[in-house]
């Protein structure tokens, strides 16, 4: 018998091979490199031989009879192609496919052996030569963070052995120790140089504190005691966690000094965070009983009043992402999954929501990125499809956002939707404690050394010096049996304490919780934990303790039990073939005790993680736009009818229905109003909503919206149109004006001292969270939860000038909001249901096209970028409601980027309807006053505050009569063009309908 | 047949399957008692499939769909059920294998069971044309000389599919045939303004499905595959058009039903045992 055995699986000839067809097109789409034909081939390698009775039946369990052929040797001869590509992981990488063969391997035999996964694609035809090949491999097929590919000859080719064994084994021949620094020597540089050498980003300003710490004589007296001395490795590598940006929200707690340059005057934020969002979200969860649990879980709670809450949070993945976009978008979407699973005592995951913001899709310049952003934004497509899909939730919701300046680094956020029943077993389901001598167990998936350092090197601006070790591969299919498992579990009172293990692993997950109970006046003790590292699962041997103990290995959860409870969890964790371990207990100890094989390796107490580190700082300067140099463009137009065809062209603007048609958004059959709504089902509906129950009518209304192209002139207005516009797009499909909560995720670049316009960034950080609380406290919003992620730049060489160049990203928030729907059967759609209802619009319009998306098709950024009267809209939006639940509103259309007349033709276009519209009766203000091209401006505007609505004419006092002078009529649906009138009453716009929704959909296609 | 009384159905869960919440739902708004049953349990038969009258198999991505849509979970059910499954359909009893459940009793050898062979595997559900995982309502006609159980009744139907492998294949050209002549396709995409048969037009026919077949039966009707989902089609709201068709409804001043349509198919499974 041969050492190893190598199964090959392809489709029959004559079947379409939709996958080969794939890398066809993109092979000439990215590169322009043509061929005739390519077919690819599936791999299973074993890592040793096999019998031939066991080969056979493997064969038959794996190959369809019908679609596929299967062999023991080589699908291919040397005749038949004219290069082959083989693509596989890198050792170590998860793989999925594998560990499902080797579960089917265990039904038929005994035989213990790893199995690999891999593809091999045959080309044939073309003038192909080897460097396009390899480009394909490099550039389109493997992702060298992760994969590994290889180009075989025909000429080498052997018919016998073909691409031979290319075992991805891991192998590892270091015996697993730790290491420690006596006390007394310690100094700064020697943590700093850990710092450097692990690439742990710790910030200097912490170093002092922490090795003051271990120099302290009661800190050493009781260290002694477990024959520790100075810092070990593990206790260094889990200080460094902790201390991380993306743990301490370092920035967001920071001490801001914000210089006005025009009055001089300097105002100081003691902390951001407790100012702009603890505070004001406090305030509105005490007038709000149904706020159930803020600011200290992984998400937040509120109640429905029927017996459910739902539990919400919002996270980014830019880091991973842009180094490897499927394997960062799909462990960001899973792993933010989690934060339901364990929020409370665990909930249940209903829904999934996205925003991808990308650079250029066409970009062609000297900057040698990573990745290129079209292959960046398949790839994260790509991730949160398997993630999401795989999961069993319904991916909802999203948004794709297209600015040059996202090639610094690609945002990828991530949004979860959770339910949890109010109580479980009669107590509240929020609520979670831990009692000293609870076990602590690790259930889900193994632990291996990918992930290292993924929250540090979060915190790191994207530059050549990070290692790509950290990124790696999500595993739906693992995590959902755990959520299955979970609910059970929880269900039956299982479960005391869960969270989940994510950025810092085991570090955090089991750090904090072992602190959860840490209660600095208390009399006596009541936290601490107890870890038996040798007791954790491994992928495989060889990881030294602090690797064990900082692996972001995914789908893991943390969860506390009581120790007469362990039979019961561990079997129904085996029924749900979910493998559980307990690794330790948790002590009163007031300390984090770890130990490896017998001895202890850390020893933490909790004061340590309690000490005040120095606060970081942060100098702010702001400057008004004006002094800034941006100014009102003077435009130069004609031909509306090009112009608008043009905008409806946009990146931004065009149909994305491609990414959303990739996504499942009807599992769990709760879909009230989805992604795409209208008669062809084609348009972006400005809000989603489910229904909390099968069996109930209330539901929940999300949307999510980012502005970040208003940064450019204030990131203030940023803030404040992103929360008008999420009121609105939630109000118009049903939601309760007195239950919204909101999401805040901030992604920033850079703002410390020395780097680029740092000053000014941190004005816009500081203006942008004063929005965020002002805007909130009008709009009555509780922040639920956030998640702030900086160093939003990226650095790349010019390959043009040899020099280094960096790109920062535009200040950014993403504000989420869910409201609650007290009826789901009064929903409302933006599709224009019948020719002859009218066209009303709420609002003001005004001379606000700063920052628009009509600008910036012109090259231009502008001024008067939009401002938000909260106070204003909200009487407004208060008559709307009253409008809205009488039943007057057939349709209605939040007005937003891209101004009135994009949104016209979508509520238009839903309806396969024409639209006739008479500028003359839009409600504008001053601002118009001796402005150019008054009709165009009116039309691009992206002034807030607006809502276009369909009223059927017999309705139409009645709904005047609520509205007032609020809501003017503006046109009419009809059967014919898509039809606007100018001042003069002359048509500007006049359109078929089909064509400006061809064109429309044109920019992106089904790409 | 049924000798108690109450019809129970049987919704199972685990491994990665995904549909249990709303077929266990739409079961239960067509009357039928129904369990969720983990997999394990009944592989390890803690619960006997023999106490149940209708077996769903339902959408998911059993073991995250790894080595192909199915094909894991159709080696398990062959590995531990495969007798019990063979006496459940003797005994008269329904199944109904939607999205990953179809393509798993594909891969049984279940369906279509041609001359009433349970273990042959003539078809199979593979990878769509378009190349991607797709999410799409598609209209869907019913063939009236279909003795399939779960369709008694329905002419045109909606629903979402949400599927990477829908489209049927067959070993030969005679199985192919034999589908068409014995009336073992149920149901095909069709164009949604006209209502003909897609003929293969994509997006109509979302995969590129053979002859586009959506649903089949076996020769005696009462096991039916389809790769769209009846139980996501459980209430009125559900439908993308549904304030469309609200509106139509009230201009002629009439409700709408708060019940989804995809429920008629679960219902006509519990009218077979009355």
């Amino acid at each position: 018998m041969t050492d190893f055995s190598r199964l090959e699986i392809a489709l029959k000839r004559g079947l379409f091979d939709a996958n080969g067809e794939g890398v066809k097109n993109k092979a000439f789409g990215y590169f322009g490199i043509e061929y005739n034909s390519v077919k690819s081939v599936r791999v299973l390698t074993f890592d040793s031989g096999l019998e031939d009775s066991v080969k056979k039946a493997f064969q038959e369990r794996v190959t369809d009879p019908v679609t596929e052929v299967s062999s023991f040797s080589p699908l291919v001869q040397k005749d038949d192609f004219d290069y082959i590509l083989w693509v596989g992981w890198h050792p170590g990488v998860k793989d999925n496919t594998g560990e499902v063969a080797i579960d089917l391997l265990s039904q038929i035999s005994d035989k213990k052996t790893n199995i690999y996964s891999s593809d091999y694609y045959i080309f044939r035809g073309g003038n192909l030569k080897k460097e396009d090949i390899e480009k394909i491999g490099d550039k389109l097929l493997a992702n060298p963070i992760v994969q590994t590919f290889k180009v075989y000859l025909k000429e080498e080719w052997d018919n016998n052995n073909g691409i031979g064994a290319n075992l991805q084994k891991v192998r590892i021949k270091h015996r697993p120790t730790y290491s420690s620094i006596p006390a007394s020597q310690l100094t700064n540089e020697d943590i700093e140089r850990i710092s450097v050498e692990r690439e742990t980003f710790l910030n200097p300003r912490d170093i002092p504190t922490i090795v003051n710490f271990f120099k302290n004589e009661n800190i050493i007296e009781k260290r002694k005691e477990f024959g520790l001395e100075g810092p070990t490795d593990v206790e260094l590598e889990s200080i460094c966690q902790a201390r991380s940006d993306h743990c301490n929200h370092n920035t967001f707690n920071g001490k801001f000094y914000y210089t006005d340059k025009k009055t001089g005057k300097t105002t100081i934020i003691n902390n951001l965070f407790k100012e702009c969002i603890v505070e004001p979200t406090k305030k509105l969860a005490a007038e709000r009983p149904w706020i159930k649990s803020i600011l200290w879980d992984n998400a937040g709670v509120a109640a429905l009043g029927n017996g459910l809450c739902y539990v919400v949070t919002g996270e980014t993945h830019n880091s991973p992402s842009n180094l490897e976009g499927y394997g960062g978008a799909i462990t960001g979407i899973v792993g933010v999954y989690r934060d339901i699973m364990g929020s409370g005592k665990g909930a249940f995951v209903v829904l999934g929501a996205y925003t991808f913001c990308v650079g250029d899709q066409d970009y062609s310049g000297p900057l040698d990125v990573p990745l290129h952003p079209k292959r960046l934004l398949d790839a994260v497509i790509e991730g949160v499809k398997d993630g999401g899909n795989k999961s069993g939730n319904p991916t909802m919701f999203g948004n794709v956002q297209f600015e040059p300046e996202s090639m610094g680094k690609s945002l990828v956020f991530v949004y979860p939707l959770g339910i949890i029943p109010e109580e479980v077993l009669g107590k509240p389901s929020y609520e979670k404690h831990i009692d000293p001598g609870n076990l602590i167990i690790m259930s889900g998936g193994r632990v291996g050394k990918d992930g290292m350092h993924g929250v540090t090197a979060a915190s790191a601006s994207l530059d050549e010096t990070i290692p790509a070790g950290h990124v790696q591969i999500g595993d739906p299919y693992t995590q959902k049996k755990m959520q299955d498992f979970l609910i059970e579990a929880r269900d039956q009172g299982l479960i005391k304490f869960i969270t989940d293990n994510g950025g810092g692993g085991l570090s955090s997950s089991v750090g904090e919780s072992s602190r959860f109970n840490y209660d600095q006046n208390a009399t006596e003790r009541r936290d601490g934990a107890e870890v038996y590292l040798d007791k954790v699962p491994l992928k495989y041997h060889g990881l030294d303790p602090w690797e064990i103990f900082v692996s972001e290995s995914q789908e893991r959860m943390t969860i506390g039990i009581e120790p007469n409870n362990l039979d019961r969890f561990m079997e129904l964790s085996k029924k749900h073939d979910v493998e559980s371990t307990v690794i330790g207990k948790f002590t009163n100890s007031g300390a984090l005790h770890l130990r490896y094989e017998g001895e202890t390796c850390a020893y933490l107490p909790s004061e340590l993680l309690e000490e005040q580190f120095p606060q970081w700082e942060f100098n702010a300067e702001w400057v008004e736009p004006e002094e800034r140099g941006l100014y009102e463009p003077k435009l130069k137009l004609e031909y509306h009818n090009e112009l608008f065809k043009r905008l409806l062209q946009q990146p931004n603007i065009a149909s994305k229905e491609w990414v959303s048609r990739q996504y499942d958004h009807e599992v769990q059959g709760a879909k009230v109003i989805g992604p795409l709504v209208g008669i062809e089902n084609d348009i972006d509906s400005d809000a989603i909503v489910l229904r909390s129950d099968l069996k109930s009518d209330i539901g929940i209304a999300i949307t999510q919206i980012l502005n970040p192209k208003y940064s450019k002139i204030d990131a203030r207005e940023m803030v404040a149109s992103a929360i008008d516009e999420a009121v609105r797009g939630v109000l118009i499909v049903g939601g309760d004006i007195n239950h919204l909560t909101g999401i805040d995720n901030f992604c920033w670049p850079s703002i410390e001292k020395g780097k680029p316009n740092a000053e000014h960034k941190a004005a816009q950080l500081v203006r942008a969270n004063w929005a965020l609380k002002e805007f909130c406290l009008e709009y009555g919003i509780p922040l639920l939860s956030g998640k702030d992620s900086m160093y939003c730049d990226g650095t790349f060489l010019n390959k043009e000038t040899e020099k280094k160049e960096t790109i920062s990203g535009l200040e950014t928030m993403q504000f989420s909001i869910q409201s609650k729907v007290n009826d789901v059967n009064n929903c409302i759609t933006s599709d224009a249901k019948e020719a002859g209802n009218l066209v009303y619009l709420i609002g003001t319009t005004k001379n606000e096209l700063g920052g628009s998306e009509f600008y910036k098709m012109l090259g231009e950024t502008g001024l008067n970028v939009p401002k938000t009267d909260a106070k204003k809209n909200l009487e407004i939006y208060k008559k709307f409601v009253e409008a809205r639940d009488k039943g007057y509103c057939v349709s209605t259309k939040n007005i937003r980027a891209g101004g009135l007349g994009v949104h016209l033709f979508k509520m238009a276009a839903g309806g396969n309807l024409g639209i006739e519209i008479d500028l003359n009766n839009v409600r504008i203000d001053e601002s118009f006053d001796n402005t150019d091209y008054i009709e165009q401006r009116i039309l691009a505007s992206e002034s807030t505050g607006r809502i276009a609505i369909e009223v059927k004419e017999e309705n139409r006092e009645e709904f005047e009569s609520v509205m007032g002078e609020y809501a003017s009529c503006i046109g009419k649906f009809t059967k014919n063009n898509f039809v606007v009138k100018d001042l003069n009453n002359n048509p500007i716009i006049n359109e078929d309908i089909y064509k400006l929704k061809k064109l429309w959909k044109t920019t992106h296609g089904n790409r | 047949m049924a000798t108690d009384k109450k019809i129970k159905g049987l919704v199972p869960s685990g491994f990665g399957l995904n549909c249990d919440k709303e077929t266990k739902h739409s079961l239960e708004l067509a009357g039928i008692a129904t369990d969720k049953v983990h997999l394990t349990d009944l592989y390890n038969k803690n619960v006997k499939l023999a106490d149940y009258h209708i077996l769903t198999l339902i959408g998911g991505f059993d073991h995250g769909d790894e080595l192909g849509a199915g094909v894991v979970w159709a080696n398990n059910f062959k590995d531990y059920l495969r007798d019990d499954l063979l006496k459940f359909i003797e005994d008269g009893k329904l199944i109904i294998g939607i999205c990953n459940g179809f393509q798993a009793i594909v891969k049984m050898g279940v369906l279509p069971g041609i001359d009433k062979n349970y273990n042959n595997r003539t078809m199979s559900v593979t990878y769509n044309d378009c190349g991607n995982f797709r999410d799409q309502w598609v209209t869907l006609k019913i063939n009236p000389d279909s003795n399939c159980v779960f369709t008694k009744g329905i002419e045109y139907i909606d629903l979402p599919i949400r599927h990477g492998e829908g489209k049927v294949e067959t070993i030969d050209k005679e199985t192919r045939e034999r589908l068409k002549k014995e009336n073992l396709i149920v149901m095909q995409y069709c164009l949604w303004q006209t209502k003909e048969i897609a003929n293969g037009s994509f997006p109509d026919n979302p995969n590129g499905s053979l002859d586009d077949i959506a649903g089949i039966c076996d020769p005696t009707g009462r096991i039916f595959g389809l790769m769209p989902h009846p139980e996501a089609y459980n209430s009125f709201t559900n439908h993308p058009l549904w304030t469309r068709q609200k509106y139509e409804l009230e201009k002629q001043e009439k409700k709408p039903d708060s019940e989804g349509l995809g429920i008629k198919i679960f219902r006509n499974a519990a009218k077979y045992f009355e």
